[in-house]
């Protein structure tokens, strides 16, 4: 039996999907009015599952107390209240899509001490939801020979 | 393979202390959570049982069972107890949601028949949730790779 702990967080902010590499026909036709030039907003929630040893002195793999600092400093005081294309450095030239915001805010928790980050699981509005679990090298040994490239922005229909 | 989910609710109150520990360095430690009464949460816990469909009754598990079951188990347990001092199973340790959960699988992983106990989850409000899961059991991301 495995054990984990998930944290849920939450911020505001708005992103448009729109890729500098197709025309802006097809950026309509791919992306619909999540298109639209600009763009619009969601409630974000963000989960942050933890994975490890339970610490047989506190009953915890993590103590909030420490993860919640952390995930604000390195996620919320960024994210909340920002349009994401133009105020968060990373997405300059990779579309804002909730997989590639899974795939940065995983990134930016990863060293989180004490504990092992298993996933990042992003609600873009409570229909949709998103799940990276790191590079498919970290996440299924038995792979691991394989080399695995860098995960790169995607797109998605909106 | 089939999964079924079955939710029930209690609310129970803990504190978090650790005996070894100095009074600073429990405050250090769990915060508010060791203010010495203790305080409460609304839990919520999601039984997950795996299995395949019986070819008669078309169940994984009779519903009816796996409510007794948590009924007996948990709610009848745990349910408006000051966790610290009124589960025995939780006696020696600090009553996280972490502990908690696992207290809880090992209370029902051994009445499950015929199928397996798959995921217990335990909700200790909204924002705050452990998952138990059988060792082997593929991550999600893992199962549709």
């Amino acid at each position: 039996m495995k054990i984990t702990l998930t944290r849920r967080y939450s911020f505001s902010a708005s992103h448009r999907l729109y890729s500098a590499q197709l025309s802006d026909a097809e950026n309509q036709r791919l992306y619909g009015k999540c298109a639209n030039p600009y763009g619009h907003g969601h409630n974000y929630v963000v989960e942050v599952t933890l994975s490890g040893p339970v610490d047989p002195a506190t009953g915890m793999i993590a103590n909030l107390a420490e993860l919640d600092p952390f995930v604000q400093k390195r996620v919320l005081d960024d994210f909340d209240h920002r349009y994401i294309n133009e105020e968060i450095p990373a997405f300059a030239k990779i579309v804002p899509t909730t997989e590639n915001l899974c795939i940065e805010i995983f990134n930016r928790l990863r060293d989180f001490p004490g504990a092992h980050l298993q996933s990042v699981r992003i609600e873009e509005t409570a229909r949709n939801s998103f799940e990276y679990t790191g590079p498919a090298a970290e996440t299924q040994p038995a792979q691991s020979a394989q080399s695995q490239p860098p995960p790169a922005a995607r797109t998605r229909k909106g | 393979m089939v999964t079924i989910t079955r939710s029930i609710e209690f609310s129970a109150s803990h504190l978090y202390h650790n005996p070894a520990f100095s009074a600073e360095e429990n405050r250090r430690v769990f915060g508010k959570c060791n203010n010495p009464r203790g305080h409460g949460h609304n839990y919520t816990l999601e039984v997950t049982i795996a299995g395949d469909p019986d070819p008669v009754t078309g169940m994984v598990l009779d519903l009816a069972e796996l409510k007794q079951i948590l009924e007996r188990e948990i709610t009848q347990r745990m349910d408006h107890r000051f966790l610290n001092y009124e589960v025995p199973e939780l006696k020696g340790t600090i009553p996280t949601c972490e502990n908690v959960s696992a207290v809880i699988w090992h209370l029902l992983e051994p009445k499950i028949r015929g199928c397996k106990l798959h995921r217990v989850r335990l909700y200790e409000s909204p924002d705050l949730f452990a998952d138990c899961v059988a060792s082997g059991t593929p991550s999600r991301t893992e199962a549709c790779a």
